[in-house]
């Protein structure tokens, strides 16, 4: 696969024929796609064009019915989205996966929080998780106090907790979707320049979004979906906003 | 990383709720906490004797097996599940442990100091613990409702104490019978020890839940269950434990209680489930799951007492004592219901 830049980057991501099937429902099918280190990649598509079920099968949520995964060269079976942690792959989930009833700090660093030893047992290290938290929402300029119970908290500053999340290990490629849904104008461009930040690091991003700006701003490539079938894959500087519309109606088969 | 990072956050339109609308003072269990002071007052004014040294320490016995059960119990309801087999796992664990010390008594095991009446406990928790453990992994592998598996254990484990005892009361026996009626009855400081057990059991709670990650893990389940799966939680795990430790609980107040009574009737804690449950949801544990704590499941329990304690005192009938925890029940969830709304 030769790219526009010619560049000899390393594939972090290539999935080849895969498809999921819900019962009858063909989720996706036969999707091929190669993400490289540093990629931006826009997904886009309608409603239930199958782009939370892409991220859902790299994310180690489900199985593919068909096709195959591979990460950093290796074939990889995902039986639980801690598998696909563990190899570098972060998720924001379309639902953000937060829990209520406890804190912000808490919700970042759910399931590896950070404990200290005393004696024979492992305390929860409450300070260090609210220092790093605090860190991390003041790196996305969101207004989120660590110790603040996620129930009490708009929709940017839930979203600056999951995003803040993806950001405790390093990730090799980071799977957000629809992380601008629900955020201000000046977050939304907080999360972009985060998202470029991260490729100057090298690290893969993966941005599904419904909002157009969004995606020619920070992505280097577009993929479009309709009804699970891949439908378009090309460097945005020879795509307009115009041709992704027409695809994702499908006013235009394919480009 | 760092280079844009522009100073310290400044919360500039985010104030701070009043002290009073926050943390520990916002919860349902404050409240309760405040109505219990009120009716203890209340009850030791219109009450003379019950105030009396010993009225008191009766009161803190009476209500600490109670209290010992709904903190398991609280465990349980915080993970957004319920136990309704407490109960009778507590005379399943009570009757086996009475029979086997009089069994062990007549074995070679009566000729090591204790080994008889140790065995016999340990082996008693060691059923309560398997039965917590069918519930757990019922509940979290094949992912059946709590409320029914627990309702099946109920009832299992009723029906064994009946097989096993045909119904006859069973009495501790033993060369060391005496230590055991002053580990499960005795006084330590002054005070009776299954209050001790109930306090000490309460603390430890009470750290594990807030300061480990299996105690943070249990509010998520109760918050939101998917997102723990999502996360890397061991989720089942973290559910067969809780209900592990809920039927822990339940065998060792079962004990404490024969060691209280001097024998295990059959029909020992016959419908405590709902007490214990109830004592827990009035403490301010959420039945919808991830609210709940040990004070909250102590004072809820302590409270029940306290009426009925109170209603014998005055001479009442002491039937009414259920209408007024049912009352109370409903009060409770009422206020937490109206604050929260206000809130909002
Ligand atoms: N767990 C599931 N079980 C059955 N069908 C599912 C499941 N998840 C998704 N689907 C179906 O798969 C199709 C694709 O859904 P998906 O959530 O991937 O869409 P999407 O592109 O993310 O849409 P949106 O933009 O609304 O988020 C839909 O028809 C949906 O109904
Ligand atoms: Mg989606």
């Amino acid at each position: 696969m030769a790219h526009a830049s010619g560049a000899e980057s390393a594939a972090v991501l290539q999935l080849e024929g895969v498809s999921k099937d819900f019962g009858a429902i063909r989720a996706l099918s036969e999707i091929d796609l190669v993400v490289n280190a540093g990629d931006v990649v826009g997904l886009m598509g309608d409603n239930g064009a199958g782009k939370s079920t892409l991220v859902k099968i790299i994310a180690g949520n489900f199985h593919p019915t068909h096709g195959k995964i591979r990460f950093d060269g290796q074939e990889h079976r995902f039986d639980r989205p801690l598998d696909a942690r563990s190899v570098g792959i972060e998720v924001v989930y379309q639902d953000l996966a937060l829990s209520n009833n406890v804190s912000a700090a808490a919700n970042v660093f759910l399931g590896r929080e950070l404990t200290r030893r005393v004696g024979p047992f492992r305390f929860l290290d409450h300070r260090g998780m609210n220092a790093r938290a605090l860190e991390l929402f003041g790196e996305l300029k969101s207004e989120t106090r660590p110790k603040d119970l996620v129930k009490s908290m708009s929709g940017g500053q839930r979203q600056a907790v999951a995003i803040a999340r993806t950001r405790l290990s390093n990730a090799k490629l980071i799977l957000m979707d629809e992380p601008t849904a629900a955020i201000s104008v000046r977050q939304v461009a907080e999360v972009l320049d985060l998202i470029r930040r991260l490729r100057d690091q090298g690290v893969a991003v993966m941005l599904i979004s419904h909002r157009m700006p969004d995606v020619f701003a920070v992505c280097d490539r577009v993929i479009v979906l309709r009804r699970g079938h891949k439908r378009a894959d090309k460097p945005i500087n020879q795509s307009s906003p115009e041709e992704v519309t027409a695809l994702i109606t499908g006013a235009l088969e394919s480009a | 990383m760092t280079q844009n990072v522009a100073g310290p956050l400044s919360f500039s339109n985010v104030g701070r709720d009043r002290w009073w609308k926050r943390g520990a003072f916002a919860s349902q269990t404050a409240y309760v906490a405040i109505a219990f002071v009120l009716i203890t007052v209340l009850v030791s004014i219109f009450a003379h004797n019950f105030l009396s040294t010993g009225n008191l320490l009766n009161t803190s016995k009476n209500f600490s097996y109670i209290a010992i059960v709904a903190l398991g119990s609280t465990l349980v309801i915080i993970t957004g599940g319920i136990d309704l087999s407490v109960g009778s796992v507590m005379a399943l664990v009570a009757v086996m442990t009475a029979m086997l010390m009089k069994t062990f008594a007549t074995t070679w095991l009566a000729g090591i100091p204790y080994a008889g009446i140790t065995l016999a406990v340990v082996c008693g928790l060691g059923v309560a613990a398997l039965a917590g453990l069918v519930n757990g992994l019922l509940i979290s592998k094949i992912r059946l409702s709590p409320f029914v598996t627990t309702l099946g254990m109920l009832s299992i484990c009723r029906g064994m104490t009946y097989v096993i005892t045909q119904g006859r009361g069973q009495a501790p026996a033993g060369p060391q019978v005496d230590t055991f009626y002053a580990l499960t009855d005795g006084k330590l400081f002054g005070l009776p020890v299954p209050l001790i057990y109930l306090l000490v059991l309460a603390a430890i709670m009470g750290v594990a839940l807030r300061h480990s990650r299996w105690g943070r893990w249990v509010f998520v389940l109760g918050g939101n269950e998917k997102a723990a799966q999502l996360t890397g939680v061991p989720v089942d795990r973290v559910k067969i434990s809780v209900y592990v430790l809920c039927a822990l609980s339940a065998g060792f107040a079962g004990i404490l209680i024969t060691g209280w009574l001097g024998s295990a009737p059959a029909n020992l804690a016959t419908g405590y489930e709902l007490k214990i449950i109830a004592a827990s949801v009035i403490g301010g544990a959420d039945l919808a799951g991830g609210v709940g704590g040990p004070v909250g499941a102590v004072i809820g329990s302590a409270l029940i007492e306290v009426i009925r304690n109170g209603l014998a005192l005055f001479g009442a009938d002491t039937y009414w004592e259920q209408v007024f925890v049912g009352t109370i029940i409903i009060l409770a969830v009422l206020v937490d219901h109206i604050r929260t709304r206000e809130a909002e």
